[in-house]
């Protein structure tokens, strides 16, 4: 198996936040946390699309690689996991990594920095499976049980698709191919176009607006 | 210096820039391991390290690949 990885189809995305919703409800993220978001981009202008965010599990990470205490690992998945118990909360994943995946969530009064949260890709920590201490540490290891992440699994559109690099690659692949380009992806021949031997041709079509 | 030894001469420098020139071709393995101990942290368990696996790498990976296709609208519900 390659690497696990993330792909979010920005022609699929409805901005729904399922998937905020699904990673938050599946691991109990605290309040101030999102491992998950969804990013619009150019916002109310035509072509607006939105993309759900995580951690991109990096080949080549660079929180890893600024981590002052080394509390980084990667498993044989390809899934960029930490230690909590090693982590100080110094922040300096957060600058490295240009996703924004990095979470502190703020307690006490005066925002005091907790210790480092972020996606999982649902596979735990460094803790005994299944047990209390990985669940409130790490939430939910949903790869241990063979399932994927909740966020993917979750999503109505499949926007997000979740799994193995090489294959979510040719799933998409495949369904770019299916729905084309242009006014195809939009939906303009569906709504519009007459099908073959059906109905009247619309009088542009059949020889020129009438005055 | 002969004729023949100036051209083997230049057919080692050949050779030697070739080698130079093609092993920026080469391929740097991009597949990441887990190396237990090599960071600061606990060790970790694999995923497929408890039941109904229990260890079985090769059945936990089919079974993640078939559970990948449910993503697949075109092949779960017919194209």
């Amino acid at each position: 198996m390659a690497r696990m990885k993330f792909l979010c189809d920005a022609e699929r995305c409805i901005e729904c936040n399922g998937c905020v919703t699904a990673c938050k409800q599946e691991n109990e993220v605290p309040w101030g946390v999102n491992r998950r978001r969804v990013v619009t981009m150019n916002e109310g202008v035509p072509g607006q699309r939105a993309i759900s965010v995580a951690c991109m599990h990096c080949s080549d990470a660079p929180c890893m690689a600024v981590c002052p205490v080394d509390c980084f690992y990667h498993t044989d998945e390809g899934l960029v996991l930490h230690d909590k118990d090693m982590c100080i909360g110094c922040g300096y994943c957060f600058y490295a990594c240009p996703f924004g995946a990095p979470q502190f969530p703020q307690e006490g009064a005066f925002g005091v920095r907790g210790k480092m949260d972020k996606c999982t890709f649902c596979a735990g920590g460094p803790e005994p499976d299944f047990s209390e201490a990985e669940f409130k540490q790490y939430g939910r290891n949903r790869l241990a049980e063979g399932k994927l992440p909740a966020c993917a699994e979750m999503c109505s559109t499949k926007a997000l698709l979740g799994g193995d690099g090489d294959m979510i690659a040719d799933i998409y692949r495949d369904r770019v191919l299916r729905r084309g380009k242009g006014a195809e992806v939009w939906g303009w021949a569906t709504a519009y176009k007459v099908p073959p031997g059906k109905g009247t041709p619309p009088p542009a079509a059949a020889g020129g607006s009438k005055s | 210096m002969n004729i023949r030894s100036v051209s083997s001469v230049a057919i080692l420098a050949a050779a030697g820039a070739m080698a130079l020139v093609l092993s920026g071709c080469g391929e740097r393995p991009q597949a990441v391991s887990y190396h237990q101990g090599s960071y600061s942290g606990k060790p970790d368990t694999p995923p497929y390290s408890d039941p109904p696996w229990n260890g079985n790498k090769q059945q936990w990976e089919d079974d993640m690949r078939q559970r990948v296709q449910n993503q697949n609208e075109y092949k779960r519900i017919g194209g």
